[in-house]
């Protein structure tokens, strides 16, 4: 059975991919269905949803069109979230593989390294990373990798640890194979599946981090985000609860499908390694 | 002078405050296109041995002289260029290559590292080091872990000799193999040191085996050498106690070598 039928008999992993699907749909044609500036007036404002139906979600305070706002937001938080696990996978695999595969004071002072970063809380470290180099998308990325590379870096090394006494790795020496080339040639590929199963759990928590910056108006100003929708509607909570509840119902649902896809991958391959 | 020269190797361990010596004062020789065997039971630091010699451990004292240097004062890219004259061939041909090698990338790679053929040139060459140890060269593409356990030695064989060493340790090389393809095996190896004249330092528990592959034999015991000689000689009148023993446990001694 391929990894892919499997995966589909799963149903969570199925509800969890379907979710991913909209939202990727949602991001990617966002400004097809809803051409210009969606931070553009577009009609009176605090419309209730379902009473116009060229708005069908109302509008906000400033009479800004609530779904297209939803749509260019699924853009924000997907990027954000991806690019910020990304980072932090690609940075903590590096450093686990360079502390685990040197060893002595190179492990000593990357893995201490990666205490100190794992003390401060990982949102502390984001908000306090933006608020001195100022909000810009590539800002609130690198913000939310610094504190989550440390996971992806412990992972990698202790499974590096195992990975260097095997026999191929002695014979890569044997045949001169330099240092460098042994650690990221053939120890890393093969220390990667644990690592890579951390990702759902980190885009999930990238996607929160963001929202939570721009909710405190640490956010790229000039795009639209959940955190920044919810944080706008915050102020007519009792006349317009629908302003915090929409954006509120889209992050929810992002974070379910990214952790529910993320599982059934893994619980899938995890399948596949034991019966190999 | 000799090919390989140890002298007085001698490497300890730790366990919980004791010092253990695993290899303990061990001196021995290879000359151009011989086979010298290492036996002894489990824990006579034979394996150790074989470490040691390639610099994959690090020894306590002693000197390893290799083609005229001191070996253990090589370095940096002076050793990694040395080792293409010495190498080595393990005992699981599964373990001993990466899970996600194909046989074309583990015989790729020591061409590539020591530059001993363009990449233009190297399909080639991997093709020739396929039918230089009996494999057929459209196994090239296979992944490692599809072919046999007989063919994955013959492979480790071919990586072994891309570089041309003039030595390559074998560490219970064929014990992992099942009859028959061991017997094969060991024909391959005896042929490519007739044509040429590599020579080996042959680890195993193994005394028929090493009968029949053997020019001289060193028995060790605890890290120390019991016994040492011309290894028909010693194994068909031991003089040793691990000696008599080890050949009263060897089961039938076939004879391969002439």
């Amino acid at each position: 059975m391929s990894p892919l039928s499997r995966l589909l008999r799963r149903p969570e992993a199925v509800a969890g991919a379907i979710i991913l699907a909209l939202l990727f749909a949602m991001a990617l044609f966002a400004s097809l269905l809803f051409p210009g500036d969606p931070q553009a007036i577009a009609g009176p404002a605090l419309l209730p949803p379902f009473q116009d139906w060229s708005l069908p979600l109302g509008t906000d305070r400033l009479g800004r069109d609530v779904l297209a706002e939803v749509f260019h937001g699924a853009r924000t938080s997907l990027a954000v979230g991806l690019a910020a696990a990304a980072a932090s996978l690609l940075i903590g695999a590096v450093v686990g593989t360079l502390a685990g595969f040197a060893g002595g004071l190179v492990d000593e002072v990357l893995m201490r390294t990666t205490d100190a970063f794992q003390t401060v809380p990982s949102f502390l470290l984001a908000l306090a990373f933006v608020s001195i180099v100022g909000p810009s998308l590539g800002i609130v990325v690198a913000a939310i990798a610094l504190g989550a590379w440390t996971g992806p870096a412990r992972v990698a090394r202790a499974e590096v640890l195992s990975i260097r006494e095997r026999d191929y790795v002695a014979g890569a020496r044997v045949i001169g194979m330099h240092p460098l080339a042994i650690a990221f040639r053939e120890v890393l590929p093969n220390a990667l599946p644990p690592v890579l199963a951390l990702s759902s759990v980190i885009v999930a928590a990238a996607i929160l981090t963001e929202a939570a910056l721009s909710f405190l108006g640490l956010g790229d100003p000039n795009r639209v985000t959940w955190g920044g929708m919810i944080a706008e509607g915050r102020t007519v909570l009792r006349t317009a609860p629908f302003l915090s509840i929409v954006p509120g119902i889209a992050l929810v649902l992002t974070v379910l499908g990214v952790y529910l896809a993320g599982e059934g991958v893994v619980e899938t391959t995890a399948v596949r390694r034991s019966l190999s | 002078m000799s090919l390989l020269a140890v002298r007085d190797l001698t490497k300890r361990y730790r366990r919980g405050g004791k010092t253990i010596a695993a290899v303990d004062g061990v001196s021995f020789a290879i000359e151009p296109g011989e086979t010298l065997a290492l036996a002894g039971p489990s824990g006579s630091g034979k394996s150790t041995i074989a470490r040691l010699v390639l610099r994959l451990i690090e020894p306590d004292a002693g000197s390893v002289q290799f083609e005229g240097d001191d070996f253990l004062a090589l370095s940096g890219t002076a050793l990694r260029s040395k080792r293409a004259r010495l190498q080595m061939v393990f005992q699981d041909p599964l373990s001993a290559f990466n899970p996600r090698a194909t046989v074309a990338r583990a015989l790729d790679d020591p061409l590539r590292i020591h530059a001993i053929a363009s990449s233009a040139e190297r399909p080639a060459r991997i093709a020739a080091l396929l039918e230089r140890v009996g494999l057929a060269a459209d196994l090239a593409p296979r992944a490692i872990h599809e072919i046999s356990g007989g063919q994955r030695q013959r492979v480790a064989i071919a990586r072994a000799i891309a570089t041309n060493p003039s030595l390559i340790v074998l560490d219970e090389a064929v014990s992992a193999l099942d009859v028959s393809v061991r017997g094969q095996i060991l024909e391959l190896l005896l042929d490519l040191q007739a044509r040429e004249r590599i020579a080996y330092l042959f680890i195993s528990h193994d005394l028929g085996v090493v009968r029949a592959i053997a020019h001289r034999l060193v028995l060790l015991d605890t890290g120390r050498i019991a016994e040492s000689g011309d290894a028909r000689a010693v194994i068909d009148a031991p003089q040793s106690a691990i000696g008599k023993a080890l050949v009263a446990a060897a089961p039938r001694l076939n004879r391969i070598r002439p």
